[in-house]
């Protein structure tokens, strides 16, 4: 019997190591990133109503390091400040899943469901069309047009034109890398915005350009950043979730540079990520939490772009010069002015300069 | 006649009221045993008995649950194989622990490598073979691969290892099981020029006629329980058998003369290829009748093996032909060969003849499991297979009597077989081929075979039995066939057969035509 | 037999011992972290008992785990290790989903036409792995891990062809016609739970026929006497080669179909994989908590499936749900080094034996 106790707490103990060493290797409370991602609300107080806020993240999970984190770090934040408002979230682990977490909700009469990401439209729409009393609000989507549901968009595009002119500035090489997670009209904006952007600073440089088709293939990042490398590149931006993180990596062990996506991701490489394409899915999360408890709800859609600061180069700059700078500064007056606009589609852009299928 | 090394006032081992548990089974009762200098002390048992269980103690391979073990006069708390080799112990197991693709010598020094620096010595090595190799008389070759040499030769291995170790007393279990006569009396004389040098020789066998041949004293075991010790010289076969069994034990089989029938198994120039695409059989020749027991000796590793495989339909031959009864079966499939009159014992009974996660009932059905009789479209009729297994069980005296439901894994040696004998005799074909149908079994499950091998010949059956006991095969057989090297070496009638011609031809002599 | 061995011996003792350790290693990674284990165990037990829809989820997430339960525990009891069953999954679910997209039928033609693509493809996927096992003697545990990244990739490129891919920004196929759904008629779903589907009764229906399969046919004693012991079913008769490439057919025609059942019930499309989903791979637990008996396989895939389902839920106490995948982890391990266990015992026993 002794034995077998003995034996018991060996397997207790090597497990917990296996269990340490798994897929989510930060915990879901704030980590390191939360100070970088600038989690400071709008500064608006609610009227101290409870309010409850429901959070569903696609397959990314809410460490993705990206779009579900940011959006979670967000209602944190805004749930410290705001004693009286609750916030939870659920992990989707399969596509199957959204309609069942938000199932979930309905039933612990959440105030306002959150649905991260375009893969949950399908599910949002049918669940909203069913219970027209709930209010919803979706990242990434404007397919759905009822008075219960707000689209919360991003200017994609707009954000990456503004790195894609640092990265024009930064290359002494004269060739950039792009990692796009999968093509998509959504996904698309992203490459188009950034070519763009190189070009209008940097019309001679050439933008290598690879498809990972997957969100989660960290591997297939790192062998696309090191192909890119090899033939050049010196700076790689990415639009590819957890994909993006092999990107980084690969540029970390090259000592050349990597563009960031979604959040501030400077933390994850400081000498290497001189900048990211920041989305801010932490603001428009609280925004729409605040707009629920306040009663000035509207549905439809909401555009975060430059022009409110829904999107803009990440607040770390340690890397960049004053020309960046200024360069960005100034193509984001012009864009906001209509002066310039962002092309946002292969055709937009023109030229055959967006290669991937 | 006594071993004249042996020196009665010096006590090497003395193993005293050794008690060994598993949980609730006791193995070993209150067994006692003394070896003196110089003596080769045999220890005999049936399967089961406890002579292993007794000696790995001795070796250290787990503790006695009471009882004390002295050696040279100290006593020896044995709780590990390292503390019985420096106590001067060794063994040689009777399934052999060596390496195939190695040599003798790296064999031999295992573990114990000679070194310069970091370097293995084996020029050294191998000077030291050689000699404790011509220190005790036991001839092998330093730079022979394992793989390449014979069983004989592979044992005189496995004792030089020990005797490289210093042991000084030798514990030989179920030595000669895989060796020819010729073999066997010079492991005798091995072990008399090892006892000449103060050697202690710890025989544990259940072959009586070596015990006779070779052993001073002799400790019986019976059922973990401690019988007796006797004086080889002082008691006879019969006596050890009782001794050994517990009751009178016939060992003549009652065999009355028959004469022969039709050819049932006709073999003819078969050739076949081992895995390694050599040519294991090259052009043998052989004939079973009605009505007859064929017995096919041999040493393991001749072909018989192969020669089973093929008529079973386990392995295709490349060359010449098999009928039985006149039809055709050469290369056909096991399930064709079944259905045209083969039915066999196969050499693994585990392996080949029982699942043993099946319960007995489902193995009493293994080749008729889908015939109409036990079957309706694919359902099984499990009432009618059940009442078959009943009475088979009845009538074969399977032990025990409930065992219908039980997996035939949890029979013991003797009854595994008796199932299978029983399954092939309902299967009633016209030639039962048995391979080494008595392994592992005790006296009396033997003696039981035996009588159903004669029972089944005086039926009309042709009978094929191949074994590597030559006793066996020289009391049940009607004609024997030698096999040597794919062929066969030599044959005469049973009643004219005797140990050193056939050993001869087991070796490879010729036969005088 | 000692206390000891007896305990091993019973495989639902044992089982049973070690899903109450998995348990309480949850709870040993639980406290750590500040939160009780007691109320992240009720919230547990609530999200799964707590109403009539938790426990119709319950079942729901439970279905095709037992599909793929089965197909696995129906490989071991024939002598395969069906780690494809991943993959099988995958191909019948893709194969009654472009069936379920493009045939232009009714119901009641186009679900049965869908369950048997679902079969057919499902089958063949393990059939291909026989074939090479057989033919050229290739293992199958390597090429069945290799067919389930290539179904994988397969699938996500069938689903980004024009005709399959979704016509709104998803990336996922379009969704199946309604006709192809099993979901239960709208009363029932609206006293059980909206994802409420036929699909139990099919995973019952399934259960019962591997169950008489195994037990009470001819086929079932030739499987499971190659999968016991290959050389005694030779020497019996038996067709090794036949044999093996039946289980693999039945076994990955199993997988598959739980493939369809997720489809038609839960799902209505599938999306393009970020990463492989493992209702294969938990048909491997579900199989070994079963001890591959059909009836066992049954709860212990309702087991997983109220765990699947109830562990989303611990999210909302701030406890991570990776605690159901430990607990289910632990529960494995245990239920294995019992085997282990088992077996070392029977090994000393049988040394004994030779003595």
């Amino acid at each position: 019997m002794k034995k077998l106790i003995s034996i018991v707490l060996v397997a207790a103990m090597a497990l917990s190591m296996v269990a340490c060493g798994g897929a989510s290797s930060t915990p879901a409370s704030t980590g390191a990133s939360s100070e970088a991602a600038s989690t400071a609300t709008s500064g608006e107080e609610t009227s101290g109503k409870e309010l409850s806020v429901g959070m569903i993240t696609d397959v990314g999970g809410v460490n993705d390091r990206s779009f579900n984190q940011t959006s979670w770090e967000g209602l944190q934040a805004l749930a410290e400040e705001n004693p009286n408002i609750k916030v939870s979230y659920l992990e989707s682990k399969t596509d199957a899943d959204y309609s069942a977490n938000i199932e979930t909700y309905l039933s612990e009469g959440t105030d306002l469901i959150i649905c991260v990401g375009y893969m949950l439209a399908e599910a949002t729409k049918v669940a909203a069309e069913a219970n027209p009393d709930q209010l919803f609000a979706i990242i990434d989507d404007s397919s759905i047009d009822l008075p219960n549901v707000a689209c919360l968009m991003f200017s994609q595009a707009e954000a990456s034109y503004l790195v894609g002119i640092v990265a024009g500035l930064a290359t002494e090489s004269n060739t950039v890398g792009y990692v796009q997670g999968m093509v998509s009209d959504s996904m698309n904006q992203f490459g188009c915005g950034f070519i763009a952007g190189v070009k209008s600073v940097n019309p001679e440089a050439t933008v290598l350009q690879f498809n990972a088709n997957s969100f989660g293939d960290p591997t297939g990042g790192n062998t696309a950043a090191t192909d890119m490398i090899t033939k050049g590149a010196d700076v790689v931006f990415h639009a590819a979730g957890a994909t993006g993180n092999g990107v980084i990596e690969a540029c970390k062990a090259n000592g050349v540079y990597a563009i960031g996506v979604d959040t501030d991701q400077a933390p994850l490489a400081p000498e290497t990520v001189i900048t990211s394409a920041m989305k801010r899915v932490d603001i428009a999360a609280q925004d729409i939490s605040l707009a629920v408890a306040n009663g000035t709800f509207t549905p439809g859609v909401h555009l975060y772009s430059l022009e409110n600061g829904g999107v803009d180069l990440s607040p770390t700059r340690d890397l960049l010069t004053e020309e960046m700078l200024t360069a960005v500064e100034d193509a984001k007056a012009k864009i906001i002015a209509g002066e310039v606009t962002v092309p946002s589609t292969p055709d937009e852009l023109g030229d055959g300069l967006f290669t991937l299928k | 006649m006594h071993n004249p090394n042996l020196d009665l006032n010096t006590v090497v081992v003395d193993m005293r009221n050794i008690t060994k548990k598993f949980g609730d089974f006791t193995a070993n009762d209150g067994i006692q045993l003394t070896v003196h200098k110089g003596e080769i002390h045999a220890i005999l048992g049936e399967n089961g008995a406890g002579k292993s269980t007794l000696m790995n103690q001795l070796y250290g391979m787990y503790p006695p649950t009471s009882g004390e073990i002295y050696i040279k006069g100290q006593k020896i708390h044995m709780d590990s194989p390292k503390k019985a080799i420096s106590a001067g112990i060794g063994m040689v197991h009777q399934h052999f622990m060596l390496v195939q693709p190695f040599t003798v010598t790296q064999n031999i020094v295992l573990g114990m490598e000679p070194q310069k620096g970091i370097m293995l010595d084996m020029a050294t090595a191998r000077k030291n073979v050689e000699a404790i190799s011509k220190k005790y008389g036991l001839a092998v070759d330093p730079d022979a691969k394992i793989e390449d040499i014979s069983v004989g030769m592979q044992q005189r291995v496995e004792i030089l290892k020990a005797l490289y170790r210093g042991a000084e007393i030798l514990i030989l279990d179920e030595p000669t099981a895989s060796l020819t006569p010729q073999e066997i009396s010079e492991l005798i004389d091995i072990m008399h020029s090892l006892t000449a040098d103060g050697k202690s020789i710890i025989l544990i066998t259940h072959k009586l006629k070596e015990i006779k041949a070779s052993a001073d004293f002799c400790t019986i075991i019976r059922m973990g329980k401690y019988i007796n010790t006797v004086e080889v010289d002082k008691v006879s076969e019969d006596d050890l058998a009782s001794m050994m069994v517990g009751r009178n034990v016939n060992f003549k089989v009652d065999k009355q003369e028959q004469e022969p029938g039709d050819v049932v198994l006709d073999v003819k120039d078969l050739h076949a290829v081992d895995y390694r695409g050599v040519e294991i059989l090259r052009g043998l020749n052989l004939q079973v009748r009605k009505g007859q027991i064929l017995g096919l000796a041999g040493i393991d590793g001749n072909g018989q093996t192969e020669l089973v495989e093929c008529i079973t339909g386990l392995r295709k031959a490349t060359k010449g032909s098999i009928t039985v009864n006149g039809t055709d079966i050469f290369n056909k499939s096991p399930r064709y060969g079944f259905e045209h009159g083969v039915s066999s014992i196969p050499a693994d009974r585990q392996k080949h003849g029982l699942v043993l996660e099946f319960s007995v009932a489902d193995n009493m059905v293994l080749q008729n499991f889908a015939e109409d009789k036990y079957s309706s479209h694919g359902i099984r009729k499990m009432d009618a297979v059940n009442s078959f297994t009943q009475e088979a069980i009845e009538k074969f005296d399977i032990r025990p009597r409930d065992c219908l439901n039980k997996p035939a894994g949890t029979l013991s040696g003797g009854n595994q077989q008796k199932v299978i004998i029983a399954r092939e005799v309902t299967n009633n074909k016209d030639l039962l081929i048995a391979v080494n149908p008595t392994r592992g079994l005790d006296v009396g499950a033997i003696e039981y075979v035996h009588k159903y091998i004669v029972e089944q010949r005086n039926k009309g059956k042709a009978v094929l039995l191949v074994s590597f006991e030559l006793d066996e095969i020289i009391s049940l057989s009607d004609e024997i066939d030698v096999i040597f090297d794919g062929r066969i070496n030599g044959s005469l009638p049973g009643k004219d057969a005797d140990e050193n011609t056939l050993g001869l031809w087991m070796a490879g002599g010729k036969a005088d035509e | 037999m000692n206390k000891l061995e007896k305990f091993l011996n019973s495989k639902f003792l044992v089982t049973l011992f070690s899903i109450l350790l998995g348990f309480v290693v949850g709870a040993l990674f639980l406290l750590p972290m500040g939160i009780s284990p007691v109320e992240a165990y009720a919230k547990l037990f609530d999200g799964v008992f707590g109403s009539v829809r938790n426990m119709a989820y319950s079942v729901v997430y439970a279905t095709p785990l037992i599909f793929t339960g089965l197909a696995v525990a129906f490989s071991f009891r024939t002598g395969v290790f069906n780690i494809g069953a991943e993959g099988q999954f995958v191909m019948g679910s893709m194969a009654a989903c472009v069936v379920g997209i493009l045939v232009p039928a009714p119901a009641i033609i186009l679900v049965p036409l869908c369950f048997i693509a679902a079969l057919a493809v499902g089958a063949v996927w393990g059939l291909i792995v026989a074939f090479l096992k057989v033919k050229w003697g290739i293992n199958e545990v390597l090429s069945m891990i290799m067919f389930n990244w290539i179904a994988f990739y397969l699938s996500n490129y069938i689903a980004d062809l024009p005709m399959i891919h979704n016509e709104g920004n998803a990336e996922a196929t379009k969704n199946v016609q309604d006709a192809a759904r099993i979901l239960f008629p709208q009363a029932w779903l609206d006293a059980l739970c909206p994802a409420s589907n036929w699909g139990i009764l099919l995973a019952v229906l399934a259960v019962i026929l591997v169950y008489v399969i195994i037990e009470k046919t001819t086929l079932g004693y030739q499987l499971k006497a190659v999968g016991f012991n290959r050389s005694a079913a030779e020497y019996g008769g038996i067709s090794v080669n036949k044999s093996i490439y039946i289980a693999m057919a039945i076994s990955g025609a199993l997988a598959g179909m739980g493939g369809a059942i997720q489809l038609l019930g839960m799902g209505s499309r599938i999306s393009i994989f970020t990463a492989q989903e493992s209702f294969g791979f938990q048909g491997i637990s579900v199989a070994l908590i079963g001890a591959s008996n059909p009836i066992g396989v049954f709860f212990a895939g309702l087991f997983y499936g109220a765990l699947k389902y109830g562990g989303s839920k611990l999210n909302l106490i701030g406890a991570p749900s990776e605690v159901i995948n430990i607990i289910m982890g632990t529960v494995v391990f245990f239920i294995a080094i019992s085997h282990v266990f088992r077996f070392v015992k029977k090994r000393k026993n049988n040394k004994k034996g030779e003595a």
